[in-house]
């Protein structure tokens, strides 16, 4: 069974193989500013009563979890961080593997927003505002775990550098405490570039508005936002400032998570492959994650035409490639281990692949490295079943990447005296679960209240938005033919 | 005339368009006819508008820059300041402040200096958050955002003039019509006045309890959280506890037990007196010194110690690191730290000079008492017992009379084989303040390993 839409391709054969001739971003032959605005406002603008089923049960779901997470939260709080499995030696257990694996998931969004804008990759137009949102609610999960994790959670403030009565400031050679900025950093310049984003699509929201209280949340958040071309003008540049800033940022913050690992010396910590290395991980699982939400979003919210078989095309080519990296660097790593000629590290990975861990670290690779390279073939690309079991393989792998990571070199150290093994406590694991309840619980509510996809971008993307006379002859639609000139349309 | 009254009464006259040529052929003719108030509306950033418009490039990417200078060196003072300056501390003998270490926090602090910078001076370029525009007002202008594209010709600018605005505009437009200017204050209701004075005040509870806590005191207790970290079911060290019967908390060290490295049953060697004698108590002058004659001080070297070259040589390196400092390398009182007392005068408050090791009453002690003054001290000169150990306290005795026997002595020895010049080294009191200088503490009266 294929839920697989075959008109999709159906209506421009040839534009698939020959790329000279691209397929259109936005399909359908009679899409036009209005249309494409009525789609995504339409989403948010469906009344309460009238809500889509999927969406009433996913949230349920999700916000039962969420009330599962609060209540975890404060056990952990009331009894302490013993009601993990965290112990010697391996006293980062679980909370780490999922502040790396939800960072990591984080990464996608700025990645698709910052780095193919400057690239000039117009297909992110359909994907980048769900993928922005995306990584700012991982990113919320990410930032919960060590909030928690530090114990007394009512002196977190001591992870900054504030004057206190105890006339200390924090270590600044720490990459614990560069972690701190980059990841709080990265939070925060994430939500202002997703948040300047919406804003025009937030001031059509306002002018659709039907009642009062629509216009006005709306019309607060929209800032007053006119459409001005001055505005505009201004607005185009602080976001291309935005999205410089945002490149080398997002590849700093997973530098500097894997830094907390490289910097240390414990054997298969201690590698200077592990920048890089995290990145590409990050990147791979922050795609498999903006699949496995935009494949049901698309299908429930009929965004079909925006959200189109070739962005998910396009994602999978980047998933098996990201896999491929994150596979080149498992190997390399072997290599360098047994090049290296340390004992302790050779061993590290020997244990790594045949100890105690062996289910995990062969999960791990099967997932990453094995399963995603059945994108090499073009139909089960499109196949959308296979998309959603490989992009959710994809994100178990990453998870199992940062598990295996953190636990069997903790648990194997120089010292077989202070050699151990992990168990996780059912806190771990429903704490884990409930994070997907905060996650969810945040993305469906964007889903519902806020502008899913950029239509301001969108539009620029059409054949409609360029000038055709004048001074401005050149045609920018090269597989425009299909989105006939509406323009004329409502006239 | 009439046109002029009817200028203060429109903000603007306004042109819709339906596509993206006529409004930029429109635009063109705006900018030809030198209007300055006036703005094109569009419901994405249209490609070539500003050319168009005669749009100038904005300053943003000058500030964005000036912010992240300033944010690097933020950072960089930062944490130069806490870690480097206000609070030094060492890790792992790493550098308090090395760039390496301080480039990712600096390249955080910059990204997150422009990228705030990049936003907030968008939305004050723009002058936004701009809520009472009058173009709000009008339900038509409300499809800019969504399909339709607009001109407004503000009636601010000079050269306005309705009729030869709409006369331009009209060319291109499907519609077109006064905006007029906003004249309803729409009143806040009275509950929002009250309830954000409510909030105003409520924000400075926080504050003023922190300035309180800051600078009154308090008779009661600190407020504990989470009680339980602070005060654990468990006794601490040093304190009473009535679970016992002896009412401490700590148990004694069951009896007879020895810890490890402390047996002392070699009285020779641990003691410097003969096997099974009483033990002295630390000596001062004032108390008869050594005790005279009631303890059998050792005359010559434990059983355990061999007196050899490599005894002196370890004898000569441990008095150089203990004992030089105040005695001098020579032993004739001159050490670094005498000198140095010497120059500020340290007398006046009590300081005692080191005495010279060669004068004739230190001479007159036996190995016993020495050793017993290198463990225990005598009067001012506290002992080293604690710090070196009990065979290298031999080997500095057994130096001590080597540098007694050869090393600076004040008068010609009775026994000087003749034809060996003879020059006094000058004692503490013959060093003159200039010579103790802090600058040159024992240049010229201590050359190093003259010693020997
Ligand atoms: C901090 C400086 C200092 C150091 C270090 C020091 N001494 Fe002394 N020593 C003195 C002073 C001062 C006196 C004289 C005490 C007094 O007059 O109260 C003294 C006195 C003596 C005397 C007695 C001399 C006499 O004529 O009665 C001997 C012997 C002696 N020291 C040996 C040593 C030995 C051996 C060491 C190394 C283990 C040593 N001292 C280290 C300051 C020092």
């Amino acid at each position: 069974m294929t839920i697989t839409d075959p008109s999709a391709f159906g209506s421009q054969p040839s534009g698939e193989d020959d790329p000279s001739v691209r397929l259109p971003l936005v399909e359908g032959a009679s899409e036009d500013f209005s249309t494409v605005t009525d789609a995504v406002a339409g989403i948010a603008e469906i009344p309460v009563e009238r809500t889509n089923r999927a969406w009433i049960i996913c949230f349920a779901i999700s916000v039962s979890l969420l009330g599962m997470l609060g209540m975890l939260i404060l056990h952990l709080i009331t009894t302490g961080v013993g009601v993990w499995g965290n112990n010697n030696p391996a006293y980062w257990g679980w909370p780490i593997v999922n502040f790396v694996f939800w960072v990591g998931i984080g990464h996608a969004g700025t990645l698709i927003s910052a780095i193919l804008f400057l690239t000039r990759q117009n297909w992110r137009t359909g994907v980048n505002r769900a993928a922005e949102a995306m990584t700012i609610f991982a990113v919320v999960c990410a930032g919960m775990f060590p909030g928690i994790h530090i114990g007394r959670v009512w002196v977190a403030y001591w992870l900054f550098p504030l004057p206190n009565q105890m006339a200390m400031w924090p270590n600044f050679r720490s990459p614990l405490l560069w972690d701190v900025f980059a990841v709080s950093t990265y939070a925060s310049v994430s939500l202002l570039f997703w948040y300047m984003g919406m804003v025009p699509d937030l001031a059509t929201f306002r002018d659709r508005a039907v009642n009062n209280t629509r216009r006005i949340a709306y019309g607060i958040f929209s800032l007053g936002w006119t459409g001005s071309s001055r505005h505009w003008h201004v607005y185009e540049r602080a976001y291309l400032l935005l999205a410089a800033l945002a490149t080398p940022l997002v590849l700093s913050v997973h530098s500097v998570v894997s830094f907390d690992f490289a910097v240390s010396q414990l054997p298969g910590w201690h590698t200077t492959i592990f920048p890089p290395y995290f990145v590409a991980g990050a990147i791979f699982s922050g795609f498999a994650m903006v699949l496995t939400l935009m494949i049901p979003a698309r299908q429930f919210f009929g965004l079909k035409h925006i959200i189109t078989m070739r962005h998910i095309d396009v994602m999978c080519r980047i998933l098996m490639a990201t896999g491929l990296m994150v596979g080149y660097a498992y190997s390399i790593e072997f290599f360098i281990a047994w090049y290296g000629g340390v004992q302790y590290e050779s061993f590290a990975f020997v244990n790594r692949a045949f100890g105690n861990y062996w289910w995990a670290y062969w999960i791990m690779v099967s997932c990453n490295v094995l399963i995603p390279q059945v994108f090499w073939s073009k139909k089960l690309r499109a196949n959308l079943w296979v998309v959603m079991v490989v992009s959710i393989t994809t994100n178990i792998g990453m998870w199992f990447e940062r598990f295996v990571i953190a636990v069997t070199s903790l648990t194997r150290d120089f010292v077989p005296s202070s050699w151990g093994y992990f168990s996780p406590t059912w806190v771990d694991i429903t704490m884990f679960i409930g994070s997907f309840g905060l996650f969810f619980t945040l993305f469906l509510l964007f889903l519902r209240f806020l502008p899913v996809v950029a239509i301001a971008e969108v539009k620029t993307v059409m054949p409609q938005a360029h000038a055709h006379g004048e001074d401005h002859g050149e045609s920018h639609s090269a597989g425009g033919s299909a989105a006939a000139p509406a323009s004329r349309h409502d006239a | 005339m009439s046109d002029q009254k009817k200028n203060d009464e429109i903000h603007g006259v306004v042109a819709y368009f339906d596509d993206v040529d006529s409004v930029m052929s429109a635009a063109r003719k705006v900018r030809d006819a030198g209007y300055k108030k006036w703005d094109t509306y569009t419901p994405f950033p249209v490609h070539g508008i500003d050319e168009a418009m005669g749009t100038k490039p904005t300053i943003l990417p000058w500030i964005v820059l000036g912010m992240g200078l300033t944010g690097m060196a933020c950072g960089l003072l930062l944490q130069w300041y806490t870690n480097a300056y206000d609070y030094v501390f060492l890790i792992s003998g790493k550098p308090n402040w090395s760039l390496p270490a301080n480039i990712p926090v600096t390249f955080e602090v910059v990204i997150l200096f422009s990228a705030y910078t990049a936003f907030f001076a968008m939305l004050g370029l723009n002058k936004l958050p701009h809520l009472s525009n009058p173009l709000h007002k009008l339900p038509k202008f409300r499809r800019v955002t969504a399909d339709r594209f607009a001109i407004c010709v503000e009636a601010k600018d000079p050269n306005f003039d309705a009729d030869r605005v709409r006369a331009i505009l009209g060319a291109n437009t499907s519609e077109m019509e006064d905006c007029p200017v906003d004249t309803s204050r729409a009143a806040l209701p009275l509950w929002f006045h009250a309830v954000m004075a409510l909030v105003t005040c409520a924000t400075f509870i926080p504050l003023s309890l922190a300035v309180k806590g800051r600078f009154a005191t308090s008779e009661k207790p600190r407020y504990h959280v989470w009680p339980d970290m602070d005060f654990q079911r468990k006794r601490k060290t040093q304190t009473g506890w009535e679970g016992f019967e002896d009412g401490r908390s700590m148990r004694l060290p069951v009896e007879g037990t020895i810890p490890r490295g402390e047996l002392r049953d070699d009285f020779e060697l641990y003691f410097g007196v003969a096997q099974g004698s009483s033990v002295p108590p630390r000596a001062t002058y004032e108390a008869g010194s050594m005790g005279g004659e009631k303890f059998e001080w050792l005359q010559s070297f434990p059983t355990a110690v061999v007196v050899d070259e490599a005894l002196l040589e370890r004898g000569r390196e441990r008095y150089g690191i203990y004992c030089g400092v105040c005695h001098g390398a020579q032993g004739n009182g001159l050490g670094a730290v005498a000198l140095r007392a010497k120059a500020i005068d340290a007398e006046q408050w009590g300081w005692v000079s080191p005495k010279a090791l060669q004068s004739d009453s230190a001479k007159a002690y036996t190995n016993g008492e020495l050793f017993h003054i290198a463990s225990h001290g005598i009067s001012s000169m506290k002992g080293y017992g604690s710090q070196i150990t009990p065979k290298d306290r031999w080997a500095i005795v057994a130096f001590v009379r080597a540098i007694q026997a050869s090393q600076a002595l004040p008068k010609a020895p009775a026994d000087l084989p003749a034809g060996v010049d003879f020059e006094p080294v000058p004692t503490i009191k013959d060093v003159r303040l200039s010579e103790a200088s802090v600058d040159a503490p024992a240049s010229g009266t201590e050359p190093a390993g003259e010693a020997r």
